[in-house]
């Protein structure tokens, strides 16, 4: 009896262990893929169209893909905001979209009009910050979204203008396609200088930006 | 006795590699999921929802050997080997995807992986209900 039941315990934690060191070894390999195809084709990570935020010559280049209606994407844009203002001019930030929630390519399209109006950041701070007033359970609540934005200042008849041209549609399946191909399948997803962050978590972001700087 | 022992220790292998393969199965899904990065469809996480609980079934009824073991997990595996089944000739398109459960999210013909041309998720999962079902009539057959 006793040799069974040793039996059995040894084979759970073989078994538990096999599942975690493969389970590294297949995340580590893929995070080496990810860092030599951006090495190889750095558009993978910024377009031309994507907004770039901070000085052009920075030394870390933070990537950052991102669904206007995901709650941790909220929470992490302050955070980041943040890490970027205490390394002043040394870190550039690049936002890519990766609209996953239904109905959030819709608000991906308010952000890239209201560029056009030259307020990308004002709304998109105001996106995140009425998340919970916004966001319903099959998509934004638009009834709410508007008021917010002529608040901003945005003139919303060009803003719903500029929304409707098509290449905006192009734009977010570029983007997504690139998320896609590098391995950004949850939002947030973070690259510093080209390699993905591995372990996601606010402090293994500042380890990462800070071990570039 | 001594040969009701030495049955009674050959059930018991048997039960041993049914809970091996259930293991294997739970960790390897999960593997595809939390890993691989794989999003499960409806009729997936129908198949773990009954793959899952054979694994403490078994450790339960192999410490000590049990026998009602068989009683407990037997409605697990013959529900999950239907739902495999069905998952199954879902793919090789012999039920329409129309008349399928998964109309939102991810649609269950979607094949994340086809090793050899032929093994995908599901058929792993066909795979593992079968070899359980096996085992576990092996048992029955030696205890009654």
């Amino acid at each position: 009896m006793k040799s069974q039941q040793k039996i059995v315990i040894f084979s759970i934690i073989g078994l538990i262990l096999f599942f975690i060191i493969s389970g590294a070894i297949y995340k580590n390999q893929k995070s080496n893929d990810v860092v030599a195809m951006v090495k190889e084709d750095s558009a993978l990570l910024e377009r031309d169209y994507s907004v770039s935020i901070g000085n052009k010559d920075a030394k870390v280049h933070l990537v950052e893909f991102f669904d206007p209606a995901c709650v941790t994407c909220a929470d992490f844009h302050p955070l980041v905001k943040d890490i970027m203002k205490k390394n002043e001019g040394n870190i550039r930030l690049t936002l890519r979209y990766a609209p996953y929630h239904s109905g959030s390519d819709y608000i991906v399209k308010i952000l890239e009009a209201s560029r056009k109006q030259g307020k990308f950041n004002e709304t998109l701070e105001m996106i995140f910050k009425k998340q919970l007033e916004w966001e319903g359970f099959s998509g934004p609540n638009m009834k709410v979204i508007w008021p917010l934005l002529s608040q901003i200042g945005l003139n919303i008849d060009q803003l719903v203008k500029d929304m409707k041209d098509p290449k905006l549609d192009d734009l977010i399946a570029q983007d997504l396609a690139d998320a896609k191909k590098v391995g950004a399948t949850k939002t947030p997803s973070y690259y510093v200088n080209g390699k993905p962050l591995q372990q996601f978590g606010y402090e293994q972001l500042k380890e990462l930006i800070y071990s570039e700087l | 006795m001594v040969s009701d022992e030495i049955n009674n220790n050959k059930t018991w292998i048997f039960l041993f590699f049914a809970f091996v393969v259930a293991m294997i199965a739970m960790l390897g899904s999960l593997f595809f999921s939390e890993i691989m990065d794989f999003v499960p469809c409806t009729l997936c996480w129908y198949q773990r929802i009954l793959m899952y609980p054979l694994v403490f079934i078994f450790i339960v009824g192999m410490m000590p050997y049990d026998k009602k073991v068989l009683k407990y997990s037997t409605p697990f595996v013959v529900v999950g080997w239907v739902f495999a089944l069905y998952h199954n000739l879902l793919h090789f398109g012999l039920i329409p995807e129309s008349a399928s459960p998964c109309v939102q999210g991810i649609p269950c013909s979607t094949k994340y992986i086809e090793w050899f041309g032929f093994i995908t998720i599901p058929m792993l999962s066909f795979i593992a209900f079968s070899i359980i079902a096996v085992l576990l009539y092996l048992i029955k057959r030696r205890d009654v």
